[in-house]
């Protein structure tokens, strides 16, 4: 069944105006992790993922990242009307990050702020909600940011991959933008493959229920329904980013679209860092556009649990060049690093020991 | 104005007071050096003080003092300056009595630091720097020491080991102090296995966090002798000050406050550095004792180390420092110990030093300094012609 | 640190506000209202770039209260662009990554270790500049 109607459409149209990226440099090697709870060490996902510093958090790597996409470009702080922040890892649970990061900015007062929660989606969302804001005129530009020190329990197979990362994005009208949004939709049911409640500390996850019924289930009708809309093909595509949770899920997510390795190969982080959440499209998009060229397509989707995912297709435009100004690039916060082997440290990073 | 001199002394032994609180070690300090004074009663106290609201939530200090000592009724005042508070209550008392305005005044200065453990003592030292913009960003008191240690280091060309002579030279006069915390001579061996506080500051390039209180009595000098047959003028008293935070100076290795408040007192007692016998200066970290001796004229800039090294800072030496252990073994219970530096330079001008007695000294000299250098007070004392 | 004490501390702490003589063109931070370097009272907001050079340096193995997580870190006095000296904490940094005269540059961080108990207190700290591999800006 061909969906239609399904795409979102903006009264003006909209494009990325700029970008920015945060990864911190510690990576603890996934080995000391399966060595402390008796795993096998050679069946680990990845071989290290991204941990935060013990000064660092959802709102100092979403100020970095908003930093680096305002670097790249010249717009006065007044035109930037909505700051909004899209994390499960708030520093406080009541308070938002959205504020701390405007302020930080320099946006404040008159600016539309909030925080955004929809597990891994929470970045995406804040993009389509900044491309409302753009589209509809209500904001010359909207900065939408996805960002995660992503929790897991001890011991749980999620501690193999929750990393910790994301990227911003500044919206603006096409016209001036460095890739153009062609059309986007979200994609949405009630899955309850993992959740948290507000007074415990780690996820309960549907461990396989979170494959086919979860994941793919709303990766793949999400970018099948967008690819029908606008009448395109993977091989239409340069490039394609989706959620990263594990490598073998990407891998087989692009398989079935019918996506290549090559295509896929630039925003593909999870091998490197881990899963960042919240950050992780959004921080392959951002990886994407590092080395994309005009002209390129690039096709987006995201996923979150809960679940739904948001999809995306994206056009580079030759304004894209003029951002390579220096502001570090995705690949220039990977290859900073501070490898431990330590699980005490490692603990001791994530703010996992309770002291009093 | 009128000349001033110092009549009675008075002092706890400095240390870990675990028996006697903030009132008991101040009261017994004012009740010995006004019996050594001869004194009955004085007309005010003035309490020289860093951290008793921080440390024992007691302010009011010195009517706590002042009524505990029995003297309900007398005017009193707390006078703090950080770790300067010990020099500053001199220094105000002296003004009180020059100006006529008392006879006789009893400056004590007294700190009680071991009821709050470690980390809560290093956040009350941290609050002599600059609240906002130094100790809200959990830098201690130490590490700018320690900035200003390296920087010395490197502009320089010193090693740690150079500045061992400070301490070893404290240690060996600890010794010969009754009332001091350390009493045991170290070695240049101990001073390089210590351990690192602030690297690159150890704890043996550090003063200790102590207990003490110490006790002056002054008065007018024209009735200094119907009091005691041995009585020392203040010569000199002045204050000075320096930026509190480190960043806005010229040069962080240049002591401003140390400066003015030592060419004031050579100006009022007309006197120049090459007239002093010896020199009570505010050892509290090795580097401070090197920037003091520049900062006062006793060697040039970037010399106070090899000053050291030659010698001249030992008992026997051109200028004598650190007499009964200094800062560094008699200790350092921050606000008292400015009033311990007076109390050791009366005692060796009137020959009461016992076996850290010096030979023909007339004119000592002490220089309390507060923060990081943000404040300092220097006095001159002199023998009576 | 207390409510209204951090929100006003915010432009110093998040954006290095400073503040520039207009008569002497003398950059101050913390702000100040009478210059030090000419007297003039009258004085300017400026936000400083943070881009700086390490003067001196020490590692810290003792912390004050609420600051466990600074032991072992690095201290610095540090003189930005502007003139400007100032002392803070080093981040994402070891001892043996530092020296004097290296390049930092301002991040925002977490300034105390107990952000779990209460308000987080999010102020400047400097690192090392961050390397940029020379392919990716070669691609321009």
């Amino acid at each position: 069944m061909p969906a239609q109607g399904t795409l979102m459409r903006t009264q003006h149209a909209v494009g990325i105006t700029s970008y920015g990226a945060y990864v911190p440099r510690w990576r603890v090697r996934t080995e000391a992790i399966a060595a402390c709870w008796g795993r096998e060490t050679s069946r680990v996902p990845i071989r290290a993922k991204s941990v935060p510093g013990p000064d660092e958090d959802t709102a100092t790597m979403s100020i970095e990242a908003a930093q680096n996409a305002l670097r790249r470009v010249d717009i006065p702080p007044g035109q930037i009307r909505a700051v909004w922040v899209g994390s499960e890892s708030k520093p406080y649970a009541v308070k938002p990050t959205s504020t701390i990061v405007a302020e930080v900015l320099g946006l404040t007062p008159f600016v539309s702020a909030a925080d955004m929660e929809f597990a891994c989606k929470a970045g995406s969302e804040a993009m389509q909600t900044a491309i409302a804001y753009v589209g509809s005129g209500m904001a010359p530009y909207a900065l939408a940011i996805g960002m995660d020190t992503a929790q897991s329990q001890p011991g749980d197979s999620l501690e193999y991959t929750a990393a910790a990362g994301g990227a911003a994005f500044l919206f603006g009208r096409a016209e001036q933008a460095a890739a153009e949004i062609e059309g986007s939709l979200s994609y949405v049911t009630d899955t309850p493959d993992f959740f948290r409640h507000a007074h415990q500390h780690y996820p309960q996850h549907g461990q396989r229920f979170t494959g086919d019924m979860a994941y793919f289930h709303h990766s793949l009708h999400a970018t099948r329904a967008l690819l029908d809309e606008l009448g395109r093909t993977p091989k239409d595509y340069r490039w394609a980013v989706f959620h990263q949770p594990n490598p073998k899920f990407v891998r087989r997510l692009a398989k079935e679209l019918g996506f290549g390795k090559e295509q896929i190969e630039p925003g593909f982080l999870v091998p490197l860092i881990g899963n960042t959440y919240a950050g992780s499209s959004l921080l392959g998009l951002a990886a994407v556009l590092d080395i994309a060229e005009p002209g390129d397509r690039i096709l987006f989707t995201s996923y979150g649990s809960g679940a739904g995912s948001d999809s995306m297709s994206i056009v580079v435009t030759p304004r894209l060049r003029a951002l390579r100004n220096g502001v570090p690039s995705v690949r220039d916060y990977i290859a900073r690093r501070r490898e431990i082997g330590d699980y005490g440290l490692y603990l001791r990073l994530m703010k996992k020991i309770h002291r009093e | 104005m009128r000349p001033v001199s110092i009549i009675g002394v008075g002092q706890t032994p400095v240390g870990e007071h675990w028996q006697k609180s903030l009132r008991e070690l101040a009261v017994e300090a004012v009740q010995a050096a006004l019996a050594d004074a001869g004194v009955e009663r004085p007309d005010a106290l003035f309490a020289g003080n860093m951290l008793s609201g921080g440390l024992c939530e007691q302010e009011n200090l010195a009517t706590l003092v002042a009524d505990f000592s029995g003297f309900p009724g007398i005017e009193a005042l707390k006078i703090e300056a950080a770790c300067a508070s010990g020099g500053a209550v001199v220094r105000a008392a002296h003004m009180v009595v020059a100006s006529g305005a008392h006879d006789l005044v009893v400056a004590v200065g007294v700190e009680k630091m071991t009821d709050l453990g470690g980390d809560g003592v290093t956040s009350g030292l941290a609050t002599a720097a600059d609240a906002d913009y130094e100790a809200a960003h959990g830098i201690t008191f130490t590490a700018l020491n320690a900035l200003l240690m390296r920087l010395y280091m490197e502009r320089y060309g010193y090693a740690r080991r150079d500045f061992s002579p400070f301490v070893i030279t404290a240690h060996e006069n600890g010794v010969h102090n009754p009332q001091a915390m350390f009493r045991e001579a170290i070695d240049e061996k101990d001073f390089l296995d210590s351990p690192m506080v602030a690297e690159p500051i150890s704890i043996l390039d550090s003063s200790p966090v102590c207990d003490g209180a110490a006790a002056v009595v002054l008065c007018p000098t024209e009735k200094a002798r119907s009091f005691t047959e041995r009585p020392v003028q203040i010569l000199a008293s002045a204050t000075a000050t320096d930026t509190i935070g480190l960043g806005p100076r010229k040069d962080p290795l240049w002591f401003e406050s140390a400066y003015l408040s030592a060419q004031r007192v050579y100006q009022q007692a007309g006197v120049s550095p090459k007239d002093i016998n010896f020199f009570e200066l505010h050892d509290a970290f090795t580097i401070v004792s090197a920037l003091s001796l520049e900062a006062c004229g006793f060697a040039e800039r970037g010399q106070g180390v090899r000053f050291a090294q030659e010698c001249n800072i030992h008992r026997n030496g051109k200028l004598p420092i650190s007499t009964q252990g200094g800062l560094k073994a008699r200790g350092h219970p921050v606000g008292a110990s400015g009033t311990y530096q007076i109390l050791e330079v009366v005692d060796q001008l009137r020959g009461r030093a016992g076996e850290a007695q010096l030979g023909n000294v007339r004119i000592g000299m002490a220089q309390s300094i507060g923060g990081m250098a943000s404040v300092a007070v220097t006095h001159l004392l002199g023998v009576e012609v | 640190m207390n409510l209204p004490r951090y929100r006003r501390l915010q432009p110093a702490f998040y954006r290095l506000q400073a503040a520039r003589c207009t008569a002497c063109r003398q950059v101050h931070f913390p702000s100040r209202t009478r210059c030090l370097g000419c007297g003039s009272a009258s004085m300017e907001p400026v936000r400083l770039s943070g881009q700086g050079r390490v003067l001196s340096f020490a590692r810290m193995l003792h912390a004050a209260r609420g600051f466990q997580d600074s032991v072992g870190s690095l201290t610095a006095l540090i003189e930005l662009r502007e003139g400007v000296r100032l002392v803070a904490q080093l981040t994402d940094v070891e001892p043996d990554g530092i020296g004097i005269g290296q390049e930092v540059e301002m991040v925002l961080r977490r300034l105390r270790s107990d952000a779990e108990q209460g308000l987080i207190v999010y102020g400047y700290k400097f690192r090392p500049v961050l390397k940029r591999q020379a392919g990716a800006q070669a691609q321009s």
